[in-house]
């Protein structure tokens, strides 16, 4: 197999798995329900005058 | 070279008026440096947004009046006067780079100055440094400009500077990246606010494209002409890395953070949902990236690669319409506020500018489309409702936004020349795509048509012939959004200067301690 193949058979894998990783990872860390008082509170942040 | 020499003097006088500027200000400072805090408020550095948002709105005028010369150019080609210096490849990027970086830039660096500050609730960081970055930022515009003109260029698009204009900007970029970062690291409010985040997107994606596609070798120190260490379709696929990620990370991750702070700010909504503005910026960060390809299909470029571009563009619809549907909604329980007030109307049109040209552009990087739409005025057409529906809108509702509070005034001199600004540049706008989109699809078609013994049907002259009226429609467009940002400057000079009629506001803003 040559370098070109072996690359693009690993980023045609493992890139997908990498990606699809990172993407569920960031859905769980910003939906998980205990950070919904931080997200609610910092949503208001240009809001408040000091 | 008389050409270099005069960037070679401008240099000169640059630095000399900068020892002047900074030994005057060495002699006249106070005992010590500003203070962070006043009265347990923070002491906020407005001096390099106030020069930011003037030096916009200059560069703008200057910008769209440029890109009406070269529309006009494009309908009646006598225009260029036979001189070299008003040749339409010269006007041109004298025009992208007047608006994408002398206004849009300014309008981000000011911006996000103000921004850092207001939501970390600190000091910008550094004394000279702020003012480093904004003066040597325009220095930098004016290097790059008059390079244009006098016909000084490394040929790449958004990226004709040459090697020196370059390594100015990247000293002035690493510091802007600088004083960013310091004020985060001073804040006083625990969060990151997102905007920062989008902001910090742009400067340091920013800072990697630029040195990638800037790899350049000068032919000597006293030339300005320098040749790029990629060659062939690897120098074509960095171009247009490059060039797409100026448009995914200086024209929408940078502007989205305007979006996050100031539709909500004039709003007086929180951010419809927090939670999916941090979504929209990593998946919008890590989907960009890879569209470059786009721009090359069909060419030597490899197939896998221009295929690849695609999907990544198709998949950016996702987080783009996440962004456009999370700004728009902010303003739930806010509705009535757009039929009273006429600039966040601008900006929720902004939004919605901003959710029609990322459909139309995934749709144009889907390859058979493209085989219709590129190199036509469609792709044209496409850039403008980004530049003109998007990015410029939502730079004048920010700045509308900015400068009353920065110059301490309660509002604007008038709403209603706001309500002229914004219908008679939506008009601009409408005339400007409309006439691109036919136009561009006709040349595609014309260009396509073969007769039934298989020959080309129209010679190109004959598609040139025919985009004529369209240049006209163009032109008028064009006519129309400029006039429409003159009467913007006419309303941003009243408000600043006509105290009497409108009194500044003492705590209804921060009180901008002079320092």
């Amino acid at each position: 197999m040559s370098t070109y193949l072996a690359l693009a058979h690993f980023a045609q894998t493992w890139g997908l798995v990498y990606f699809v990783t990172v993407f569920v990872s960031v859905l769980t860390y910003v939906l998980w329900p205990s950070r919904k008082s931080m997200y609610d509170a910092a949503a208001r942040v240009p809001l408040r005058e000091d | 070279m008389p050409e270099y020499a005069f960037h070679a003097y401008l240099f000169a006088a640059a630095s000399a008026a900068a020892v002047f500027a900074i030994v005057d200000r060495y002699y006249d400072r106070l005992a010590q440096l500003p203070p962070l805090t006043i009265d347990g408020k923070p002491n906020y550095n407005m001096g390099p947004v106030k020069f930011a948002t003037v030096a916009a709105m200059l560069w703008g005028i200057a910008g769209f009046t440029v890109g009406l010369y070269a529309a006009l150019e494009l309908a009646f080609p006598v225009l260029n006067f036979d001189l070299p210096w008003l040749s339409f490849g010269r006007i041109r990027p004298l025009h992208t780079s007047a608006v994408i970086f002398a206004f849009g830039g300014n309008v981000l660096i000011g911006t996000s100055f103000y921004v850092v500050q207001r939501t970390c609730r600190a000091r910008l960081a550094g004394d000279l440094a702020p003012w480093f970055v904004v003066l040597g930022y325009n220095f930098f515009i004016v290097i790059a400009g008059t390079g244009y003109l006098l016909g000084i260029t490394q040929s790449k698009e958004y990226a004709e500077p040459e090697w020196y204009a370059d390594l100015w900007l990247t000293v002035v970029w690493v510091t802007y990246f600088l004083v960013y970062i310091g004020t985060i690291m001073r804040r006083e409010e625990p969060h990151i606010y997102v905007a920062n985040w989008f902001y910090l997107a742009f400067i340091l994606t920013i800072a990697v494209l630029h040195l990638g596609n800037n790899a350049a070798i000068p032919v000597s120190l006293f030339s300005p002409k320098s040749y790029i260490v990629w060659s062939g379709v690897q120098d074509a696929m960095v171009q247009w890395w490059y060039g797409h990620n100026a448009v995914g990370f200086f024209l929408t991750a940078g502007f989205l953070a305007i979006m996050y702070y100031f539709i909500p700010k004039r709003a007086d909504r929180p951010v419809y949902s927090y939670r999916l503005s941090i979504i929209h910026i990593w998946a919008l960060i890590f989907l960009y990236i890879w569209a470059g390809p786009h721009h090359l299909h069909y060419t030597a470029l490899p197939d896998w690669a221009q295929t690849l571009g695609m999907t990544f563009s198709v998949m950016l619809w996702m987080p783009s319409w996440r962004g456009m549907i999370n700004g728009l909604m902010t303003l739930s329980g806010a509705w009535d506020k757009l039929r009273t007030d006429p600039v966040l109307r601008m900006m929720v049109v902004s939004v919605a500018f901003y959710g029609m040209a990322t459909f139309e552009g995934p749709l144009m990087s889907v390859k058979a489309v493209n085989s219709l739409s590129h190199y036509t005025d469609w792709t044209i057409g496409h850039v403008h409702s980004g530049a003109l529906g998007w990015v410029a809108y939502v730079s004048f509702g920010a700045i509308y936004c900015l400068v009353p509070w920065l110059w301490n005034r309660r509002e604007l001199y008038s709403l209603k020349l706001v309500n002229w600004h914004f219908w008679i540049s939506s008009l601009g706008i409408v005339f400007y795509i409309s006439a691109m989109w036919v136009s561009g699809i006709l040349q595609g078609l014309m260009w396509r048509a073969y007769t039934s013994l298989g020959f080309l049907e129209y010679s190109f002259i004959e598609t040139v012939e025919a985009m004529h009226p369209f240049y006209l429609i163009r032109a008028l467009g064009g006519a129309l959004f400029l006039a429409g940002a003159l009467i913007m400057v006419v309303n941003l000079w009243k408000t600043v200067t006509s105290v009497s009629e409108l009194e500044a506001a003492p705590g209804v803003r921060p009180a901008l301690a002079a320092a």
